[in-house]
């Protein structure tokens, strides 16, 4: 398997309606069954198998359903989602023409984040075409049973519409707040229907593994994480860029292939993530071990973790919906420590109680921005006390 | 205000709603289109878009708050919103802040005074991998050094709301 960079992305070599059209010749039960047998979990970092999702929205009897495709690519160092749109949005848009016609759903709403809005008039022109070419509205390929269409909505700059019961709200012209879970989407989404929300990147998969099989998809990538990955990798790299490699390469690997040797650390997962340091670089990037939704953020030799891990402390205060208390105040408690520590005046006992506010975040949050939003903090503690405690060379 | 002037909103606001089928799931929408053609989402347009969707005033002003793209004043034509997020702050994004700082004689957060720019921070705009970068309006700049800034601006104020300069992504 060889990696392409930013160039040719495997998915992109199944022809358009190739996939459409055997997805349709499998009929419902077949699609789903397939997407469950390929093993394809969701790119969009939580790594939900995306044939039981299917399952269960399908499984749900409603007189509407819904398909959204999770464009809010908000996470601090992803950008994987934007060159697919750039470049292959028709996979995508069948993608959900695929999941709508094996839920049950005709109408499908690609949530785009409002940065990205100035790929809407090209994504518009692709849906254009698509209708006219019998893909999307009444009658898709010909087929009497078979509906479906899909309209854009733009969001308005807020990190956390993309978790998917916050994205639902926003659609319904609410405050992104996320919702509690149960009920999960595919019970109780948009307008109170099943929708099933998956990423830009899940979607784009999805003809390819129609058109080839399930055992052809399966057979890439490791034991429990299936298939390939394409990973947005920027920071101290001499070629920063959109990859695609089969899940279960080592750290170390993706760094000789990006340019990134002699890097001092990575952050994988973008700012939710873990900061992986040097010496562990033959771990291997998997849901299994080092789980990601496909940022890769590279650290050089001289970079100052401190700054790193404030400059992401930064994000999560201005990017917390507030709506519970462990995020809205423990976000600010520990950004404060960050400075005590880059003024050299954050004693052990300070730093150890910032450490146990972030495992309580990690616990006590409602929804995954707070629940992981200490992680990079936690993980300069662990690796990189050293460097980070005891300064005299302050920075402001 | 002037008098024709919230005619006009009010029935840009009226068809817009109208079109939106007058549902909530139409309110996210509408404040954008306000948004985009008048600047600001003015108590006046606030008022008409709550009687559009039959809803309270508050709860309009209580979305527009949550959204960092949606605005209560009045913002400049050009709204220049630079990531701030970690890649470009590798790539170098402190200098061109201060160069932007420089040439619009204002701050962060700051409006220039003939009401053409306003500088924001943005939080990570995806464009990591060409680093800096930043929008302005709907465009996004890649690669932006201290140096260019004097030639993006001048391309702003040189055009009438739509940039002439284009922006620029690699793919
Ligand atoms: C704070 C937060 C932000 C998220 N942002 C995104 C996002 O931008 N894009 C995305 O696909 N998923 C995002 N997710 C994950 C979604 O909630 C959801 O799991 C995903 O869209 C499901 O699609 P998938 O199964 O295809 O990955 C985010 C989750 C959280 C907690
Ligand atoms: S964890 Fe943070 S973002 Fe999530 S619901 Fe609570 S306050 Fe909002
Ligand atoms: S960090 Fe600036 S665009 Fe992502």
């Amino acid at each position: 398997m060889s990696p392409s960079h930013t160039g040719e992305l495997t998915f992109s070599t199944v022809k358009p309606r190739v996939g459409l059209q055997a997805a349709l010749d499998k009929g419902r039960a077949g699609i789903v069954a397939e997407v469950s047998g390929s093993g394809l979990k969701g790119r969009g970092g939580a790594g939900f198998p995306t044939g039981v999702k299917w399952n269960l929205a399908a499984a749900t009897v409603a007189d509407e359903k819904f398909v959204v495709c999770n464009a809010d690519e908000g996470e601090p160092g992803t950008f994987k989602d934007r060159v697919i749109l750039n470049r292959f949005a028709d996979l995508v848009f069948e993608g959900m023409i695929i999941a709508g016609y094996a839920i049950g759903a005709q109408k499908g709403i690609l949530y785009l984040r409002g940065e990205y809005s100035y790929l809407r008039k090209d994504l518009e022109k692709t849906l254009e075409r698509m209708r006219t070419e019998g893909m999307l509205g009444e009658r898709v390929l010909g087929r009497d049973d078979v509906s479906f269409d899909i309209e854009i909505f733009i969001g308005s700059g807020a990190y956390v519409c993309g978790e998917e019961t916050a994205l639902i709200e926003s659609l319904e012209g609410q405050r992104g707040e996320p919702r509690n879970r149960p009920p999960f989407p595919v019970n109780t989404g948009y307008k109170g229907r099943p929708t099933v929300v998956n990423n830009v990147e899940t979607l784009a998969w999805i003809p390819s593994i129609m058109a080839r099989g399930a055992d052809w998809f399966s057979s890439l990538g490791t034991d429990k994480s299936k298939g390939l990955k394409l990973f947005s990798v920027s920071g101290d790299v001499e070629r920063p860029g959109v990859y695609e490699f089969p899940w279960g390469l080592t750290i170390a690997d993706l760094m000789r292939e990006v340019g990134g040797e002699n890097a001092k650390a990575v952050q994988v997962g973008g700012a939710s993530g873990y900061i992986v340091p040097a010496r562990d670089f033959e771990r291997h990037i998997a849901f299994e071990d080092v789980p990601t939704g496909g940022a890769v953020i590279v650290f050089g030799p001289h970079r100052d973790m401190l700054q790193v891990v404030s400059n992401f402390m930064e994000f999560f205060v201005g990017e917390s919906c507030g709506q519970c208390t462990p995020c809205r105040e423990g976000n600010v408690k520990l950004l404060e420590g960050l400075r005590l520590l880059e003024e050299g005046r954050c004693s052990t006992r300070q730093m150890r109680e910032l450490c146990a506010l972030g495992e309580t975040m990690q616990q006590a949050s409602k929804c995954g921005l707070g629940q992981s939003s200490p992680n990079a903090f936690l993980s300069i503690v662990k690796h990189y006390g050293d460097e980070i405690m005891g300064r005299t060379d302050v920075i402001v | 205000m002037l008098v024709t002037e919230q005619d006009r909103l009010r029935d840009d606001i009226l068809a817009w709603g109208d079109a939106g089928g007058g549902s909530r799931e139409a309110l996210i929408p509408l404040l954008q289109r306000v948004q985009q053609k008048y600047g600001e989402i003015s108590d006046f347009a606030m008022q008409v878009i709550a009687d559009v969707l039959s809803i309270h005033p508050v709860e309009v002003q209580s979305v527009i708050s949550f959204y960092h793209f949606l605005d209560l004043s009045a913002r400049g034509k050009f709204i220049i919103r630079l990531c701030r997020t970690i890649s470009c702050d590798i790539a170098g994004k402190d200098r061109l802040a201060r160069q932007l700082e420089n040439d619009l004689g204002i701050s962060f957060g700051e409006t220039t005074n003939d009401g053409m720019f306003t500088l924001e921070w943005a939080n990570c705009i995806g464009m990591c991998d060409q680093g800096p970068a930043m929008l302005i309006n709907e465009k996004v700049f890649t690669r932006v050094t201290p140096e260019l800034v004097h030639n993006v601006l001048q391309a702003c104020r040189a055009s009438f709301g739509n940039i002439g300069l284009e922006g620029k992504e690699e793919l």
